[in-house]
């Protein structure tokens, strides 16, 4: 340990004022406080004490809970592969083929990432901020296997640069970074980020007879288009029991690689709301939100998407990756606890309703949770204002 | 009628060093500091003494402009030996070197009958040129009272909830026979109510239990409930326009004794408290002492005036501040640690229960806390977390942002009259992203005291 402060500090020189690198600042100081948690002083006046927490520790937290889904994510790409090319393959042999597309992906996303971050930090002389060691991996884990790397980098520069540091950097953006990288790709590179191949990584071999990579949410759409039983294809699927409901819980299913496992994502929901980092008010709220809807429109019924259960819609899609790990970002959702209830919700609902009635927008998580990361702030808006009024109201008393 | 409260938000920072109801002999403090600074707005003073001049224990030694008439006195007998000045001429202390016996300025003295007589004016009076006067202050803004005001209620919290908080009924020491007659004062400046908020959770000491024509409320819960902001919010809320006064139990019985015997006396029991005092407990001095003759710590070590909260880093040679009534010695943070954000403990207290933070595991520890930061200054993030330490229909971020962003109407309409530093500092060791909360609101109400 002391020979890494004593390289820190040969090196400090550099770094300071009137040094040749004095630019880089911040750099040297992003990189020594991950090494050594930094010996700042509490003021003279002003809490003489502080809590153990940092923004660091908070960050670190929700990294270890999209751990599983991560693991289960590089699993289940090999699964998907072998089952499509029609192989028997070992557990070690599925996770090995996982990991040729997720770690590529998982690389560009965090080097891109840190490396767009750095610059915007050099240049704006700020402190390195802990924000994107979540982002990084939410962008990998949002992603098809499939996706070229290109366009991962692509993606993470432009939410970087236009979702974040645009607005102030961390804690100042409007939108979610990581789903503004998907909704990028989406809008811009459709080809590779929807439809029925690209969910399977094949990675250059010829699929069995009968192939489809589609997911359970293209079912919808099609089975309306063709006036047939949506949920009677669903259960016909060329791999039996792909899209039993059980199945679709456990998430061996195609998708994006880190959003097929609701288990995961509902391992990853008790660690943040356990640790208190994410809202339960959100996850639940969002969950509630989309069964509600869900229910509604069965009881309307009419045409087959509109009749899919709504407990399938819970575990259908990346419904709850999303509830768990993209609309508890604090810093684009809701604020006020009130107002946590009510984004959440509003998400649900916008989820089912996008799925169902915009067929040509399948996955509806990633455009609800978008589209109130815009309303939270108008959501807040009422809630401090009812704050404000609780309080005028008291003073005619 | 009186009320019962019962928070249930909050956080009890449990600490070692806590004070045993004990008084060790200490040998007098040899000099004794008044500071302008301990009176928040108040730190333009006109001298009325120089270097030099000998004062007895209640002699004015300056004023403030605006509110001319209240003295700020000599807490001991002795010789001014120094009028300590900062940056542009700041007066930052008035040193008075003690006389071994301390003598007193002689003020009116009334029998118990006489005080049912008292005039409010006269009272008044009496306070304003005597010492005693600051022991009252104004909500909002958290400032020496103006005499010209008649507030409409007084409030009194009975018990401090902070870390390593001395009892306050046995701090009052042998001036508890005086507590009475105080409120007795009190009632005469107000037309409202005098509260008296103790403890319900806790047994309740005598003194309080015994106190006539007042009335008493019972507060529960974890810090800040002792906080009489809190207790204010509770039981009768600060609107616009509304000015209450606040006031400590020293306060009142200091206030009392001044009339029961005509005198100002300034002699204070102190909490020695915190993990680097061999024997916590408490000593006998007077207003102003300075921190070495309390302790005798020595070390690496922070010296604190007040609690670890709310209190100030005055080092080994300060003085206590006017309205302490505890100091706190703790460790100098000044390390590096190696991955300490990563690494888990179940030593670091913490409120949050992120990753490895196991401190909660064990709630009746008594913790070791030095004065860290564990982290650096970020933007508000997490959210959330504030609004579980503050027991109040107050929604503290966005205050903070509304006095960051400087709007008026905002930070009025968001509760500033209700708050001072004290509420929120319970936020501010919460706060992962480490901002400096108490700063920002004392900017917060300058800003709206002088608008």
């Amino acid at each position: 340990m002391k020979a890494l402060q004593k390289l820190f500090d040969s090196v400090k020189p550099n770094f300071e004022k009137g040094g040749k690198w004095e630019k880089f600042y911040t750099l040297y100081e992003g990189h020594r406080t991950i090494v050594f948690a930094p010996d700042i002083l509490t003021k003279n006046k002003g809490t003489q004490i502080k809590d153990a927490v940092d923004l660091k520790r908070v960050m670190i937290t929700v990294v270890i809970a999209m751990i599983p889904a991560l693991l289960f994510g590089i699993w289940n790409v090999g699964h998907q592969h072998f089952i499509s090319v029609g192989e028997e393959a070992t557990f070690l042999d599925k996770i090995i083929t996982g990991l040729i597309p997720v770690i590529p992906i998982l690389i560009v996303s965090y080097g891109v990432g840190l490396l767009t971050e750095f610059i915007f930090c050099v240049i704006r002389n700020h402190p390195i901020s802990e924000g994107f060691l979540v982002t990084g991996m939410l962008i990998a884990l949002v992603l098809p296997p499939t996706i070229p790397l290109w366009q991962v980098a692509l993606a993470t520069i432009f939410a970087v640069v236009i979702g974040k540091e645009a607005f102030g950097g961390t804690g100042m953006n409007v939108l979610n970074v990581a789903l503004t990288a998907r909704a990028f790709l989406y809008f811009a590179y459709p080809g590779q980020i929807s439809g029925d191949s690209v969910w399977v990584y094949l990675g250059g071999k010829e699929a069995v007879d009968g192939f489809s990579g589609a997911t359970v949410l293209s079912y919808g759409p099609t089975a309306i288009a063709n006036g047939t039983n949506m949920m009677a294809e669903v259960g016909a699927h060329w791999y039996d029991g792909m899209f039993t409901w059980m199945n679709m819980f456990i998430g061996a299913i195609p998708g994006s690689i880190g959003e097929t496992s609701v288990l995961m994502c509902l391992i990853g929901a008790a660690i943040l709301i356990g640790t208190g980092v994410g809202s339960w008010k959100i996850i639940f709220s969002v969950f509630g939100g989309a069964y509600a809807m869900g229910l509604l429109f069965n009881v309307i019924g009419g045409n087959p998407y509109l009749e899919f259960p709504a407990h399938y819609h819970l575990v259908a899609g990346g419904l709850a990756f999303g509830a768990v790990f993209m609309a508890t970002d604090p810093v684009s959702a809701a604020q006020t606890e009130v107002g946590k209830w009510i984004y959440g919700f509003l998400i649900g609902v916008l989820t089912v309703l996008i799925r169902v009635v915009n067929p040509a927008y399948p996955e509806g998580i990633m455009l609800a949770i978008l589209f109130m990361n815009v309303f939270a702030p108008l959501i807040d808006y009422y809630v401090v204002d009812a704050n404000k009024k609780r309080r005028l109201k008291r003073a005619t008393v | 009628m009186s009320k019962t409260i019962k928070l249930k938000k909050g956080f009890d920072i449990n600490l070692a060093g806590k004070p045993e109801k004990k008084i060790s002999e200490v040998s007098l403090s040899e000099t004794f500091a008044i500071k302008p600074t301990d009176f928040p707005g108040m730190e333009r003073p006109k001298m009325l003494v120089k270097e030099g001049d000998t004062v007895k224990a209640g002699s004015p030694l300056y004023f403030v402009r605006g509110i001319e008439d209240v003295k700020y006195c000599s807490p001991v007998s002795g010789e001014i030996a120094e009028i300590k000045r900062g940056e542009k001429r700041k007066i930052l202390e008035i040193k008075i070197l003690a006389d071994k016996e301390i003598a007193f300025e002689q003020f009116k003295s009334y029998s118990a009958s006489d005080i049912n007589g008292l005039s409010r004016e006269d009272a008044v009076e009496q306070m304003k040129s005597s010492g005693v006067w600051q022991n009252l202050i104004q909500r909002p803004f958290g400032i020496v009272a103006n005499p010209e005001d008649k507030p409409k209620a007084i409030f009194i919290s009975a018990f401090d909830t902070n870390p390593l908080a001395p009892e306050l009924a046995y701090q009052l020491g042998d001036k508890a026979e005086f507590f009475q007659t105080g409120l007795d004062i009190l009632k005469k400046l107000t037309d409202g109510t005098v509260h008296l908020n103790i403890d319900g959770q806790a047994e309740v000491a005598q003194v309080f239990a015994q106190a006539n024509g007042v009335e008493i409320n019972k507060v529960t819960g974890a810090h800040p409930a002792g906080n009489v902001g809190v207790q204010i919010h509770h039981i009768e809320p600060i609107n616009k326009g509304d000015i209450v006064w606040t006031v400590t139990p020293y306060g009142v019985a200091q206030i009392g004794q001044l009339f029961a015997q005509g005198k100002y006396d300034a002699s204070k029991l102190v909490a020695v408290t915190g993990s680097e005092v061999s024997t916590p407990g408490y000593v006998k001095t007077y207003i102003g002492a300075q921190i070495k003759s309390l302790t005798e710590a020595t070390g690496n070590l922070r010296f604190i005036s007040g609690n670890p909260l709310t209190g100030v880093n005055v080092g080994k040679d300060g003085y206590l501040g006017f309205y302490h009534n505890q100091i706190t010695v703790i460790p100098e943070g000044d390390y590096e640690e190696f991955l300490g954000w990563l690494k888990p403990s179940t030593s670091k207290l913490s409120f949050h229960k992120a990753l490895g933070l196991l401190s909660f595991l064990n709630k009746n520890k008594e913790f070791k806390i030095d004065t860290n930061t564990h982290g650096e200054e970020r933007p508000f993030v997490v959210t959330g977390a504030f609004e579980k330490v503050l027991p109040m229909d107050i929604l503290p971020t966005y205050l903070f942002k509304a006095i960051l962003a400087e709007d008026y109407d905002e930070m009025e309409a968001l509760g500033i009259f209700e708050v001072i530093e004290e509420d929120v500092a319970l936020c501010e060791f919460i706060d992962p992203s480490k901002n400096d909360l108490q700063e920002i609101l004392r900017d917060g109400i300058e800003l709206i005291k002088n608008s």
